[in-house]
């Protein structure tokens, strides 16, 4: 009887342990998996074919759906920020505000997200097949990390190719800025690009490389993790999908948060 | 040698290996048979350090495997040649690049050399012709060979081989059998073969295992294990045989049916 109200009385308690229990164990397995990745990135030898190929499948394959995202994201920039400095009589200002927003914030963030969707997720479902078709197995029969073989590439291609189409974003974007402001709205187009210099610097500049960096390593490190420990099956596969966007996408977000208020 | 010693493993609170234990001596081929679903996969995996068990230990040479740094386990590793259930060729390869996967990356042989090790393995599989093949382009049975020529390829001294005959046809399944029991012939590995081949795969090995209720519920020499007293191996071994083969006067009394299907609800 006593037993029968201990476990009554346990099981919520114990239920309520579970939640934050798995997250912190989820956590520290993949703080483990960063600093393996991390370990093996400086360890040579590297394996420099794997690396070009997952450089030209994040970052080429991805140019243009950044191009598309970036031209149409300073286009809306531009009619917003004119409507909004037309209201206080600076639309000279259109400039410098479409190009803060986007080196600063809009830039790094949808470029991460952009790729987070398009090449994060096929990292992930890559990974989770090898896994349930045990090819990570066969490589490590072989004595052969796969860390080396399938992560480290796929990481190091992320912090290369990140910086690279953010900045091709930026560029499109504040084209799309200009395109829409001056040709549409009539700003000035001299204007547009000069006061652009006048208003910005170098901080702004490298504030947005930096996150694109970090970026880029969140969805490395999480994706590869969401593969590479995906579960059995097809079902297991395309959970780890799931996870592994929605979990960088919101590292994303967060990271961005942090370092805006620690750069700002 | 490898001792297997009282190994333990559950998935999600389901026990499949419940103390497991078995040794395979120095040179010696074990056949590790069982029914579908036992956990002779998992054993395998353990073995080779896939997977880490609950409880037990594997020990190779006095050591224990599990207990190894990373960089022994690696070299230990590369020693080992493993056939996996499902092949698990590495599918952005062609056959030719998975099988001279192990020699380019595990060795300091030329492409020449690697090239003709490749094609003769190959050939030995009866794969000649199909090296340009991707892995989504070949049969279930071819992947099985290209996969069996994947892991005898870097002459392993410890091989463990999943069903290497599973789904092939006869003639294959023959070939492939002549070709284990040459190889283990040639190089004197030690290994394990999980197989339903029964019983062709007792042609070659030294002993027998059986897997049954999550521990090796039978060791002994492929002669033995038709004279045990065990009811439970009778019966599946009487089941795994080809028809023509069913020795009559063997025939498992009705009663031993039942004793088998109390022994399954204990
Ligand atoms: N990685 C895994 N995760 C969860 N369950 C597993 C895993 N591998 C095997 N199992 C389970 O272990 C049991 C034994 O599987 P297996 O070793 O493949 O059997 P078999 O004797 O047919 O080779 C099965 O019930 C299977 O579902
Ligand atoms: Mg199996």
């Amino acid at each position: 009887m006593g037993n029968q109200a201990d476990r009554w009385l346990l099981t919520p308690i114990r239920g309520l342990g579970r939640v934050p229990l798995s997250v912190i164990s989820n956590m520290g397995r993949m703080g483990i998996f960063l600093v393996q990745a991390l370990f093996f990135t400086f360890a040579p030898p590297l394996k420099f074919f794997r690396l070009l190929k997952q450089i030209k499948f994040i970052g080429f394959d991805s140019l243009l759906v950044i191009v598309l995202t970036g031209a149409f994201t300073g286009m809306v920039l531009g009619f917003q920020g004119f409507y909004t400095l037309s209201r206080v009589g600076s639309t000279a200002l259109l400039g410098p505000m479409v190009a803060l927003a986007l080196l600063r914030e809009l830039g790094p963030v949808m470029a991460a997200l952009m790729v987070t969707g398009r090449a994060g997720s096929a990292v992930t479902a890559e990974l989770g097949i090898m896994r349930i078709t045990e090819q990570i197995d066969a490589l490590e029969i072989l004595g052969l990390s796969p860390f080396r073989y399938l992560v480290v590439p796929n990481l190091l291609a992320a912090l290369i190719c990140l910086p690279l189409l953010t900045a091709i974003f930026n560029v499109i974007g504040i084209l799309g800025g200009y395109l829409i402001g001056c040709k549409l709205l009539g700003v000035n187009g001299g204007t547009y690009f000069g006061s652009m210099s006048d208003y910005m610097g170098m901080k702004d500049v490298l504030i947005g490389l930096y996150k694109s960096i970090c970026f880029g390593g969140i969805i490395a490190w999480v994706c590869c993790h969401k593969g590479y420990t995906a579960g059995f099956g097809a079902e297991g596969v395309s959970k780890a999908t799931t996870q592994a966007v929605v979990l960088s996408s919101v590292l994303i977000l967060v990271c961005d948060y942090l370092l805006t208020s620690v750069l700002f | 040698m490898i001792t297997i010693d009282n190994l333990h493993k559950s998935f999600g609170g389901v026990e499949v290996l419940r103390g497991a234990s078995l040794e395979i001596q120095d040179g010696e081929v074990v056949a590790l048979i069982g029914p579908s679903g036992e956990g002779k996969s998992v054993l395998l995996k353990h073995v080779a350090g896939l997977m880490r068990p609950d409880s037990g230990r594997i020990v190779f040479n006095g050591k224990d495997i599990f207990g190894l740094g990373h960089a022994e386990l690696m070299s230990l590793r590369s020693r080992f040649g493993f056939l996996f259930q499902n092949g698990a060729l590495f599918d952005s390869l062609t056959v030719f690049d998975n099988v001279a996967f192990p020699l380019r990356e595990k060795t300091r042989l030329g492409e020449k050399d690697i090239r003709e090790k490749v094609l003769a393995e190959l050939k030995q599989v009866g794969l000649t012709g199909a090296e340009d093949k991707y892995p989504s382009q070949l049969s279930g049975g071819m992947a099985k060979r290209a996969a069996l020529a994947r892991a005898l390829v870097g002459s392993p001294q410890i091989m463990l081989f999943d069903e290497p005959t599973t789904g092939l046809d006869p003639i294959i399944v023959h070939s492939i059998h002549a070709l284990i029991a040459s190889t283990h012939k040639r190089f004197g590995f030690s290994g394990i073969v999980v197989s339903h081949a029964i019983p062709g795969i007792f042609a070659y090995v030294q002993k027998v295992a059986v897997l049954y209720g999550g521990v090796i519920r039978f060791v002994g020499t492929p002669k033995e294990i038709f004279e045990t007293d065990d009811v439970v191996v009778r019966n599946f071994i009487q089941g795994s045989l080809p028809a023509e083969t069913f020795p009559s006067r063997e025939q498992a009394p009705p009663q031993s049916k039942a004793n088998e299907l109390q022994e399954r609800a204990l």
